[in-house]
């Protein structure tokens, strides 16, 4: 039997003016609902962790990195999920990806019966939890399809605000989302900059060169090059005025993710000789304002 | 044997041009890379779209030329899904079989700045809508299936077979560079994957995971003989018959009898969320 | 891993569930609830191992203070004593409220 969550719908205050990197991942999720409309599912007190991580002397977290809380957003039901980013780098297990599958699920559900319910993902993660290996990859996947699903019905928004990242993954969701807000200091990449450098070295990706991984996976470089909707200041109140804006817009006439030949004529289109400067990618794959 | 490939594998394109009797390129578009080997072939009864990445020395991006899916590949493999479901007519839907023997995603900073996270999704989203909309979706593991190229490129499938072979692997990092990002050993990852099932590198310890359909037994993985071939063309054909009696989402794989216990903390995890979800007012 | 079990006596009745803190490098998380029986009761669990007088040493302090009846439990990943003082206080003032 469960219990129900204690954690009651608390009357948090932010200041507007605050950071909202500096948040939890609980307080940036919770930053994001009408205030007082949110119950958390499946909390710390219900102490769903991993069973993989004491084993391997890894001190589990009760909520396994996942917040899920549902509520409205601007009077409208929404479920928004988010990474911590301080708990294994924000990375996916096996019960924080059941947590986010299910929760998607739901949301299906209810839209599907007439409760049209967003979702909106905080993606501050590092991919898969290598401790966990192949049942976070698997979760993953369900995630996708979980995402695609409730994408019919109902907006599936990813914001990525710093300072982990969204990389992994994870950062498919990304690709498959309704509306994608990010912030100047956030990154958005499959393979991180230490990855790619570990894999064919310093020349072809130099990971302690910041200007370099900002101007190739940073929140500023994906809107500019179309791959974002909304750049946001890291401002609790911008970050909560964007996400209204985009869920108000509803569901978008056409999701990136099914622009097949725009993207295929783009990548044909591509000098590979040599590395692709990110300032010309800004010009060839101009956002439409 | 090592389960890592030194040499390029050729897995893939063997087993194709077994299963599908064509090796050729049979794609005329242009921006169709070498490295996507499209066929649509007899199975059983009906025609299904074959599709397999391999390695293509040639590719204009140096990063994918190993086998890994990359820009053009994922792009690639999203078209063909595509073309499959927009060229149903009538009837039963078309299967689409992904053989996947592949390195990875593609690790480059070309890739990277052309957002391949998002090539990635595209082709997750064509594999998806293609089961969603009840197109059967078979993957069989001949080889390696790591991490993003496998999320990509068949880990959307209905069932997935693989063979009971030491050159199969499914994980979400290659070893060398997983005991490198979690600071232990080779051996000490070994050693923990001896009771931690998730993190084995072995086909037969993903089998207990629930995910897996089927493990097909081949006394040759390398080189398709004859009576192994008729083999996997019949598990293949079970394959989308049991799909088509199934559901079209992805929850066999934690319903299946192994997943009850390999996954009773997904399992748990999701019946107690959709009891609170319910549960409020 | 190492589990650590601690009991102390209790005065008062707990007042709500309260939980601080993330599982991050080098900090923690404290589950705090009220309990029925008039004592108090604490379980950690930290990969860092060896520490027991430590945590002993910080638990009392804190109980020192705090008569509430409650059940803690800690998921540690190598906090120092400093922040664990401060959690627990930061709990046992969430839990007032």
């Amino acid at each position: 039997m469960t219990t129900m969550t204690e954690t009651k719908s608390e009357a948090v205050e932010f200041s507007k003016r605050a950071s909202f990197i500096e948040l939890s991942g609980r307080e940036r999720a919770i930053a994001l609902l009408d205030q007082g409309s949110w119950r958390e599912l499946l909390g710390p007190f219900d102490r769903m962790e991993s069973p993989w991580l004491v084993m391997q002397n890894i001190t589990p977290q009760s909520d396994d990195g996942c917040i899920i809380l549902k509520g409205k957003v601007d009077g409208q039901p929404c479920v928004v999920i988010s990474m911590e980013p301080a708990f294994q780098g924000g990375s996916l297990g096996e019960v924080s990806g059941a947590k986010i599958t299910a929760a998607l699920d739901l949301a299906c559900r209810d839209s599907k019966n007439g409760k049209v319910t967003s979702a909106v993902v905080l993606l501050e993660t590092g991919g898969v939890r290598l401790p966990e290996a192949n049942l976070g990859l698997a979760a993953v996947a369900e995630i996708c399809s979980s995402f695609i699903s409730l994408r019919q019905y109902a907006p599936v928004v990813c914001l990525s605000a710093g300072t982990v990242g969204c990389f992994g993954g994870m950062s498919l969701l990304a690709g498959l989302a309704s509306y994608v807000i990010l912030t100047r200091e956030s990154r958005l990449g499959l393979n991180g900059p230490e990855v790619i450098e570990q894999e064919h070295g310093i020349e072809e990706f130099d990971s302690s060169d910041r200007k370099l991984v900002w101007a190739i996976d940073g929140g500023e470089q994906r809107y500019m090059t179309g791959m974002a909707d909304v750049l946001v200041k890291d401002k609790v109140e911008e970050i909560a005025a964007a996400l209204r804006k985009v869920l108000k817009a509803g569901l978008p006439k056409i999701h990136r993710s099914t622009q097949i030949d725009l993207f295929r004529k783009r990548i044909a289109a591509l000098n590979t000789d040599q590395q692709i400067d990110p300032n010309t990618l800004r010009q060839t794959w101009k956002r439409e304002s | 044997m090592n389960a890592e490939h030194t040499a390029l594998s050729e897995r893939g394109r063997r087993w194709f041009t077994a299963l599908t009797g064509t090796s050729a390129q049979t794609s005329t578009d242009p921006m169709h890379p070498a490295s996507v080997l499209v066929a649509d072939t007899k199975l059983a009864d009906e025609t299904a779209r074959f599709l397999c990445v391999v390695p293509n020395p040639q590719a204009r991006f140096p990063m994918a030329s190993q086998g890994e899916v990359g820009l053009e590949e994922a792009y690639a493999l999203a078209a063909s899904v595509r073309e499959v479901i927009d060229t149903h007519k009538s009837g039963k839907r078309r299967p689409i079989i992904a053989i996947v023997d592949l390195k990875s995603q593609a690790y480059g900073r070309r890739e990277e700045t052309a957002a391949i996270y998002h090539a990635a999704a595209t082709a997750t989203d064509a594999y998806a809508t293609a089961r969603m909309l009840g197109h059967p979706v078979i993957a069989l593991v001949v080889g390696q299936a790591l991490s993003g190229g496998f999320l990509t490129h068949g880990y959307q499938a209905n069932r997935i077979l693989a063979f009971d072979d030491p050159g199969v692997v499914i994980h979400a990092m290659h070893k060398e560079a997983a005991a490198r990002v979690t600071r232990r050993t080779v051996a000490e990852l070994d050693k923990l994957a001896e009771t931690i099932i998730p993190l084995s590198y072995k086909i037969e310890d993903f089998a207990k995971l629930g995910i897996l359909h089927e493990l097909i037994k081949v006394k040759n993985a390398e080189q398709p003989q004859v009576d192994e071939i008729k083999l996997v063309s019949e598990r293949l054909a079970t394959a989308v018959a049991d799909a088509r009696q199934g559901e079209l989402d992805l929850s066999v794989r934690w319903t299946s009898p192994s997943a009850k216990s390999s996954r009773h903390a997904t399992i748990a995890a999701r019946e107690a969320m959709f009891v609170q979800w319910d549960n409020i007012k | 891993m190492e589990t650590l079990e601690f009991s102390f006596p209790a005065k008062s009745k707990g007042r709500s569930n309260a939980h601080v803190g993330v599982v991050g490098s080098g900090d923690l998380e404290v589950l705090l609830q009220p309990q029925k029986e008039m004592q108090s009761k604490v379980k950690i669990r930290t990969s860092v191992a060896g520490f027991s007088e430590q945590w002993k040493a910080v638990l009392d302090r804190f109980f020192q203070t705090h008569d509430a009846a409650v059940s803690i439990e800690i998921n540690d990943a190598g906090a120092t004593p400093g922040l664990v003082a401060l959690r627990l206080a930061q709990a046992a003032e969430a839990s007032e409220k």
